[in-house]
């Protein structure tokens, strides 16, 4: 995914320079793994970003695909019930904290620096260290998998007592691991928000930003809320575990249930940070491909605010069994159910957007709607969850699991991958090889249907989620479900296939890759030089 | 430079700005423990009872509805006992005083601590419920096999809601790992209301009775 990058000698002023005002020269940066250590390039620190997480892309699918050959037919077959837990566990911890949010920030290294016309991020060397804090954090949370006692093995809500008082010794790790992920996600946010309040191009106002960088600034500002909040509670268990304190042993005057207010009050706006930078490369490649400007732009921008601010007050949501007061449940059931006035919104402009557009369909566009159509579906699952008594039914089953499978999945990860289709041609100057791009498309969207849709069914009928085995009623959805996934996983080699193709060649791409481009990125030629908008760029309004 | 200077100052103030936020929520994070605990204990939420003595209202018996009052108890890996209550449940009056008697068994031959931690069902139930005397104030030593009774004695208040007809009181033991007090029954009562409570008790015996 790196960048072709030109021979040595344009490299004349590091952008640390460019950022602390000096232009005078620089000694040659270093060549080879040095280079990428220290690079405080966002390009290079994008495409860094962008690598791991494909990484770690795999690497949660294999734990997943170990969970779905389990479960392949009843009974247990291959793996101990002991590590189908460590698995359900680590598949969900390297997805939501490897894959999906270092995909996001790899995007926002990459584009937002491009799209307001800023010639690097505000804090290079800050960018760096919360990037390589990434891989130290992941290394030492796999190893735990290989610690006496096994890996985390609470499911990655890691609720107390089951992570402090019954967890196993390498806990203390799983810990320390999401303490540095949560530092990296913290400084990569704080970058993000210094670089787009003061780093805009002259005369881009914060309504002439495009949706990309919109979401992005309000998703930093939710990890810069709850991110503390999980560090706090990671700390508490620490305290739990190895000090003797009892905020969550009812022993010692603690309270179980604590931990999941605490938890959930940092979890559901979690889920929104892995979902608001999907809306906006969704509506960066909705516009382009239907050669519409987009349909709403102020209200789109307040519709995220407003799912932001909503996930403070919904958390109790995923806690409609602990025995909260019917007051609780009914405030919980209600505002969880506002949300889907402004995500309503959204479907709604992008719908609009398409409506007497000139679409093509290429790539990017397929994936972009796939969400649409796939995300709409785990919203209304959601909804349903959403209805507290319907709920006390569908708790811990695996309609859960298909709901927010559906809403990561071809949510969240389609969307990565639309925008990694769609800003590729920027990234190497060549165009994806659309052939092979459209059969991972189609290979994907039946892997995933295959995978998740049963799983409603089975959940419906009553299936446990994060169980081994399972009644015999369940075996055909079952059987369904991990072909699928195999399929699914299979299919993804696809990707790293077409991407690879595109980093070595291909169709060359002209700056303006896309004919309904509108934004400032596809001003730079392709590929994208290492320095771009070293004199910032005169922004033209459009009509937004 | 003059605007890239404007840009290096907007940096600083906003790096600034969110550095403290974080410092809040980390903060707002811990406070929310106590907070929570406040929160639990003026709403009854949570079933969380309050964990000091409390006195006898002495208010007229409401002779017109019967209250059941279940007990349940549960034991708790990591402390060998056993506890028990002589009746599963009893119907009671509110305002009445009820007395039942618990019975904790240290079935293991070593002296342990250990600690029966309540909680109120349904929660609502929790801010009329007045312990006048009970185990779980204090944290219990019981000699290897040894075996002791303790009563609970507790009023429900007049004004318990219309709604509420069953009340259920769980009790689960826990292993206390350091003796932070000696606690003993003796002291279980405080003493105002001690001399006053046998006096009670002798006069309004038949507190509950068995189904």
């Amino acid at each position: 995914m790196a960048p072709n990058m030109p021979p040595q000698p344009p490299l004349q002023h590091s952008t640390t320079a460019v950022a602390d005002g000096q232009s005078h020269g620089h000694t040659a940066p270093p060549k080879g793994i040095l280079r990428w250590l220290l690079t405080t390039n966002h390009k290079e620190i994008g495409s860094l970003y962008l690598i791991f997480s494909l990484t770690m892309f795999f690497i949660g699918g294999i734990f997943a695909l170990v969970v779905r050959a389990e479960l392949f037919q009843p009974g247990l077959q291959l793996v101990e019930p002991e590590f189908f837990n460590q698995m359900t566990t680590m598949h969900g911890l390297i997805m939501v904290f490897a894959a999906v949010m270092p995909a996001f920030t790899g995007l926002a290294n990459w584009m937002i620096p491009l799209q307001i016309g800023a010639p690097d991020m505000a804090l290079p060397r800050l960018n760096n260290f919360s990037f390589w804090l990434l891989p130290v954090a992941f290394t030492l949370l796999l190893s735990t998998l290989f610690m006496p006692g096994g890996g985390p093995n609470f499911g990655w809500t890691f609720y107390a007592p089951l992570s402090t008082t019954y967890a196993p010794p390498s806990t203390t790790f799983f810990i320390l691991a999401l303490h540095i992920a949560g530092i990296s996600s913290i400084l990569g946010a704080i970058n993000i928000i210094a670089t787009i309040l003061n780093m805009r191009a002259p005369g881009m106002r914060l309504m002439d930003m495009p949706l990309f960088v919109w979401t992005w600034l309000i998703t930093a500002f939710l990890l810069i809320a709850v991110m503390p909040v999980l560090a706090g509670v990671i700390t508490m268990m620490l305290m739990d575990i190895n000090f003797g304190t009892s905020f969550f042993d009812a022993a010692g005057g603690g309270d179980p249930v604590l931990f999941q207010h605490l938890f959930w009050f940092f979890g559901h706006p979690e889920v929104y940070i892995m979902i608001l930078p999907a809306f906006g490369i969704v509506s960066a490649i909705i516009p382009t491909f239907a050669r519409k400007p987009l349909f709403g732009y102020a209200s789109m921008v307040y519709a995220t605010a407003a799912i932001a601010l909503l996930s403070f007050l919904v958390w109790a949501h995923h806690m409609f069994v602990v025995g909260l007061p019917l007051v609780a449940e009914l405030f919980f059931m209600y505002s969880t159910m506002l949300i889907a006035v402004p995500t309503g919104v959204k479907v709604f402009n992008w719908v609009t957007t398409l409506f007497r557009g000139s679409i093509s369909f290429e790539s990017p566009m397929l994936f972009a709607l796939a969400f649409v159509v796939l995300f709409t579906i785990g919203g209304f699952s959601g909804l349903m969850l959403a209805i507290a008594p319907a709920d006390f039914q569908y708790h811990d089953t695996y309609f859960v699991v298909a709901h927010f499978h559906y809403v990561l999945v071809p949510g969240a990860i389609f969307a990565i991958m639309a925008g990694v289709y769609y800003w590729l041609p920027k990234w190497t100057g060549h165009y994806p090889n659309e052939r092979l791009a459209q059969w991972h498309f189609w290979f994907s969207i039946i892997g995933v249907n295959l995978t998740f849709f049963p799983m409603h069914f089975a959940g419906l009928a009553g299936m446990p989620r994060r169980i081994p085995d399972y009644a015999l009623q369940f075996a055909d959805f079952n059987l369904l479900s991990s072909i699928g996934a195999f399929f699914f996983g299979a299919s993804q080699l696809l990707f790293v296939l077409v991407v690879i193709l595109c980093v070595r060649g291909g169709k060359k791409a002209p700056a303006k890759a896309w004919e309904g481009a509108v934004d400032l990125e596809w001003t730079v030629p392709s590929p994208a030089p290492l320095h771009t908008f070293e004199t910032p760029p005169v922004f033209h309004r459009t009509s937004h | 430079m003059d605007s890239q200077n404007q840009a290096k100052v907007g940096v600083r103030r906003t790096v600034i700005r969110t550095v403290a936020v974080l410092v809040g929520m980390f903060g707002f994070a811990f406070a929310l423990v106590p907070l929570y605990d406040v929160f639990c204990r003026i709403t009854g939420i949570n079933g969380k009872v309050d964990a000091t003595a409390q006195s006898i209202v002495h208010e007229e018996v409401d002779e017109s509805r019967y209250i059941n009052v279940q007990f349940i108890t549960r034991g708790s890996a990591g402390l060998p006992w056993q506890m028990s209550v002589e009746m599963r449940q009893m119907s009671v009056h509110p305002g009445q005083m009820a007395e039942v008697d618990f019975t904790f068994t240290n079935n293991s031959r070593s002296e342990n601590w250990g600690r029966a931690v309540p909680s109120v069902s349904p929660s609502s139930a929790t801010p009329y419920l007045r312990k006048i005397s009970c185990f779980c104030f204090q944290e219990q030593l019981l000699q290897g096999g040894e075996r002791l009774t303790i009563p609970l004695v507790f009023q429900l208040a007049r004004d318990l809601p219309k709604d509420i007809n069953t009340i259920t009181l769980v009790y689960t033991l826990y292993p206390v790992e350091h003796a932070i007090q000696s606690a003993s029954f003796n002291n279980t009562l405080n003493n105002s209301s001690q001399s006053d409570l046998k006096n009670y008790l002798k006069n309004n015996k038949a507190a509950g009775e068995t189904i």
